[in-house]
């Protein structure tokens, strides 16, 4: 049995990055004013996912097709924006193996 | 001489490495078995020289092994993969699953289920060692069915095109059933018949497929191949020699659809057109924004961006892509979410056929 125990005695070493719950807003620099998701999901991809919803904005009002709302598929996360005069509301929403939408 | 696999055993715990090691050496293949405790190391030892098999533990200090999963994948495709983890979150799952990894496992703690893991292992070694060609190949279905009959094969022909997919069932060379959409039996088999275009693979036969054809594939295939050219035949009679007929000329007139722009992948110019004043900044602003979204999808190891659907007070759009070709789809302000993407799944259709 000793050899079959290893398999669970791993020690938790490292963290793996989990797809977070949750929404947060920005304003139209970027900055998050207010959110619901953990603390443990980095802040930096935070930004990145602001600045991408921020810019996929301002470049469709340019290209004169003004968008409110924005949703972006993944197979396991979906993410929705909604536009806030400049700046956004942003929802995070991993998809579990049984979620199609 | 016998070749023996090369397997590479990505985990950070040594302990786990030797037991794993252990393991492994005991596959009837007798593959090869290699150790990294790292995946900057793993990648250099792919660099350096073939494998067949990578085993990536998930949770790893640096470079986690979704990163090293993605990263293969593109890299090198041809190595198959396999996702290693104690971690009982489905998240991971289907993460890991929609960056391509082969096979996802719990990582084994009982005598049953480590017998299972090797199996699968040793499946997933020999698959490509099976007997026969492999090869790209470009025939007419009914090309393909006639082989498949002729040798007298049992089998399973998933046939896609585009967002459809049929099946037929073959049993010792002859047709024995059909499905596609909400066909079954002939009529789903016509239908089969009549994509212009599209994918193929072979599944394992099912010999317990209730049987709802009972005609002889030579049969079925001729008065199938007359229906069709007779339905063909008919609408030629029919044809407006004015109507437009290309594919963009049809998704145009879909309903709810405002505009089409296809582009090729990697050209900054747009293939084609329909129902816009300036193409050219709108496949500019559409690629921008697939390929940004892409970017972010990689960050956030989600796989590989499906689509981006915006509403507007003018129009809706949906950004997609089919194969090579990208498509920035406006729609009617009155479109849902939901009416857009069974749209989207129609244009689709029409392009690839």
């Amino acid at each position: 049995m000793g050899l079959l125990n290893l398999f669970s005695s791993k020690p938790p070493a490292a963290s793996l990055l989990r797809l977070p719950t949750g929404s947060f807003t920005v304003d139209r620099e970027g900055a998050v004013l207010v959110g619901t998701l953990p603390s443990s999901f980095p802040e930096k991809l935070v930004h990145e996912i602001a600045d991408a919803v921020l810019c996929a904005f301002r470049e469709a009002e340019e290209a004169q097709m003004p968008l409110s709302e924005i949703t972006i598929h993944y197979p396991s996360l979906r993410i929705s924006a909604r536009e806030m005069r400049g700046g956004a509301i942003i929802y995070l929403s991993p998809k579990s193996p049984s979620t199609t939408k | 001489m016998a070749t023996h696999h090369k397997i590479l055993l990505l985990d950070d715990d040594p302990d786990l490495l030797e037991t794993f090691q252990l393991l492994l050496s005991r596959l009837p293949s007798e593959p090869e078995i290699h150790t990294a405790n790292n995946g900057p190391r793993a990648m250099a030892m792919m660099e350096s020289e073939p494998y067949r098999l990578l085993i990536c533990d998930l949770k790893m200090p640096k470079m986690d092994g979704l990163q090293v999963l993605q990263i293969v994948r593109r890299k090198h495709p041809q190595i198959r993969t396999v996702a290693l983890t104690s971690l009982l979150d489905e998240q991971y799952r289907s993460r890991a699953y929609s960056l391509g990894v082969d096979l996802f496992w719990h990582k084994p703690n009982s005598e049953q289920e480590i017998k299972m893991f090797l199996e699968c292992l040793e499946s997933l070694l020999g698959r490509e060692d099976e007997s026969g060609f492999r090869g790209v190949q470009s025939k007419s279905l009914v090309d393909i069915i006639q082989l498949e009959c002729i040798s007298q094969s049992s089998a399973v022909l998933r046939i896609t095109n585009g967002p459809l997919t049929g099946k037929i069932w073959i049993q010792e060379g002859e047709i024995i059933a059909s499905e596609t959409e909400d066909l079954h039996g002939e009529p789903a088999f016509a239908k089969i018949l009549s994509w212009k275009a599209g994918g193929f693979e072979q599944l394992p036969a099912d010999p317990t497929r209730e049987r709802t054809i009972f005609k002889s594939y030579n049969g079925l295939l001729l008065e199938t191949a007359q229906a069709i050219d007779e339905a063909m035949g008919g609408i030629k009679e029919e044809i407006d020699p004015e109507a437009p007929t290309s594919p963009i000329s049809q998704i145009s007139q879909i309903e709810g659809i405002e505009f089409v722009l296809a582009m090729k992948e990697g050209e900054k110019k747009h293939e084609v057109a329909r129902g816009l004043e300036n193409p050219d900044r709108m496949a500019a602003w559409a690629k921008q924004g697939l390929s940004r979204f892409r970017e972010l999808g990689d960050r956030l190891h989600a796989g590989p961006l499906e689509r981006i659907e915006g509403m507007g007070p003018q129009r809706n759009v949906t950004l997609s892509a089919q194969g090579e070709t990208e498509f920035c789809l406006g729609w009617k302000t009155r479109m849902s979410a939901e009416q857009m993407r069974e749209m989207t799944k129609k244009v689709f259709a029409l392009w690839v056929s």
